[in-house]
């Protein structure tokens, strides 16, 4: 073990975190809508709205995130259409690329988790809500929406953790997180088992305090652990 | 526009077909490693032993807890030092390089193993315990207990988490095209950069995992249907 390269390169992956942090929490949050835009589209009841999501849930959820990353970096900028549409100068930074992917998978699969918790909302609340003449609109937010997110809170804290992990891929794709920089001191001073620690332990030290974050909301939510 | 996928010396057909066949051999192998670690580990999680629960709670945890990626690089950058050391200790003195098939095995393999051992973990424990009595009340230990009585039952218990596992273990092979292993990602990596048509490329990489996830599908729920033969569910009686 090489203790002193292990100090020094603690603090040049440090500086990855919030690189690290800023895709995650970005992407998780744009997530969230698309997610929630998904799983309604997928109870609707309307074929022309639920066929489209669910083959969008089972396109992003059957391919690697990393094929998935490629498609939109590389994939998309083949044609000239979109070098000279509007959105070029957000696809052709590897940021941005890396965030729309980031969003479009969490999209997918906490569409599932949201979809879960929502089914689990007994009919009989949303009737009598109706019953207490409540918009619909208003059952979904006073209702629908807390027993929800009561249900798909320990569920979504895993993904939570999944995003973390997966964050790791964008540093393919240039950007230098923690995982980037981790991969450029191995590849210099090939001492990957120290390197490995070092960054491992910073990714398990974030996936530490989200779990302990997400315990703290179920325990305020009071939400009962299956043990 | 499809005559890029030519098989022949023509066109990337075949060396595509070729990847996915590769793709479904490093994942195959990584599964089988996987669930190889998974009845270890699980069976730690079990015992008495502080000790041994302790080494499978970590190793649950760390590889849970770490991106794929950083341990693929550990095995790509370390895996082969990491042999030679251990040779050396058994007299080897030569040196040894493991290929990129190898390594992507060992990596996904273990990245597999922490996921089947929980699932594995939960089967053994969703037998009922009545079962372990009455083995034991009719003389039966070792393999006679272990192998005929539980196994048929986690293995039937265990069977949809393990399909879980292989769909993410299918997924996680695509990381290994990092150390040059020429799976479905890296083939279709290169044939994109020799044609300068990465959008069609990357969309017929995108049909081929699909085919295969929903092949496995269906082997997975035959299984599952193979394995509840003459099972009666609760709800049913």
């Amino acid at each position: 073990m090489r203790f002193e390269l292990m100090y020094e390169s603690f603090f040049k992956i440090v500086e990855g975190i919030p690189l690290t942090l800023q895709v995650v929490s970005i992407s998780t949050i744009l997530g969230i809508f698309l997610a929630v835009a998904v799983a309604l589209m997928r109870i609707s009841g309307n074929r022309l709205m639920s066929l489209p999501a669910y083959y969008f849930v089972y396109l992003i959820r059957g391919t690697p995130l990393l094929l998935q990353l490629y498609f939109v970096y590389y994939g998309l900028s083949q044609f000239e259409a979109i070098r000279e549409s509007i959105l070029w100068p957000i696809l052709k930074e590897p940021y941005w690329c890396g965030i729309i992917t980031l969003t479009i998978s969490t999209g997918a699969y906490s569409s599932e988790i949201i979809r879960g918790g929502i089914l689990s909302v007994s009919k009989n609340y949303i009737e009598a809500s109706g019953a207490l003449g409540l918009s619909q609109i208003k059952t979904f937010m006073l209702i629908t929406l807390p027993i929800t997110v009561r249900q798909a809170l320990p569920a979504y804290g895993n993904e939570l953790i999944l995003m973390v992990k997966a964050s790791s891929l964008i540093s393919i794709v240039t950007l230098m997180e923690i995982t980037g920089i981790a991969r450029t001191i191995i590849s210099k001073t090939y001492a990957p088992v120290e390197i490995f620690l070092v960054a491992g332990s910073i990714y398990l030290v974030i996936n530490f305090i989200i779990v302990m974050f997400v315990n703290l909301a179920e325990r305020r939510l009071g939400i009962e652990k299956a043990t | 526009m499809f005559d890029v996928f030519a098989l022949g010396p023509t066109g990337w057909g075949d060396e595509m077909l070729m990847g996915a066949v590769m793709t479904v051999l490093v994942s195959s192998s990584s599964l089988l490693l996987g669930i190889t670690l998974g009845i270890v580990f699980a069976a730690c999680k079990l015992s008495n032993f502080f000790i041994l629960r302790a080494i499978a709670e970590v190793y649950t945890t760390i590889i849970r807890g770490i991106p794929e990626l950083l341990v693929i690089y550990l095995l790509f950058f370390g895996g082969s030092s990491a042999v030679m050391y251990l040779a050396k200790i058994f007299g080897y003195m030569g040196y040894i390089e493991l290929n990129a098939f190898t390594i992507g095995t060992i990596a996904v393999g273990a990245i597999s193993g922490a996921y089947s051992t929980e699932v594995i973990r939960g089967a053994v424990n969703s037998v009922p315990k009545g079962q372990f009595e009455v083995g034991k009340t009719l003389g039966l230990s070792g393999y006679s207990l272990y192998g005929k009585i539980i196994f048929p039952q986690v293995a039937r218990i265990a069977l949809p988490g393990i399909g879980n596992v292989w769909q993410i273990t299918l997924k996680d092979t695509a990381l290994i095209s990092v150390t040059g292993l020429v799976e479905i990602m890296r083939q279709s990596r290169i044939a994109a950069g020799s044609t300068h048509e990465p959008f069609i490329f990357y969309t017929a990489a995108i049909i081929l995992y699909l085919l295969i996830t929903r092949l496995s599908n269906i082997f997975f729920d035959s299984a599952e249907k193979k394995y509840s033969k003459g099972y009666v569910s609760k709800e049913a009686l």
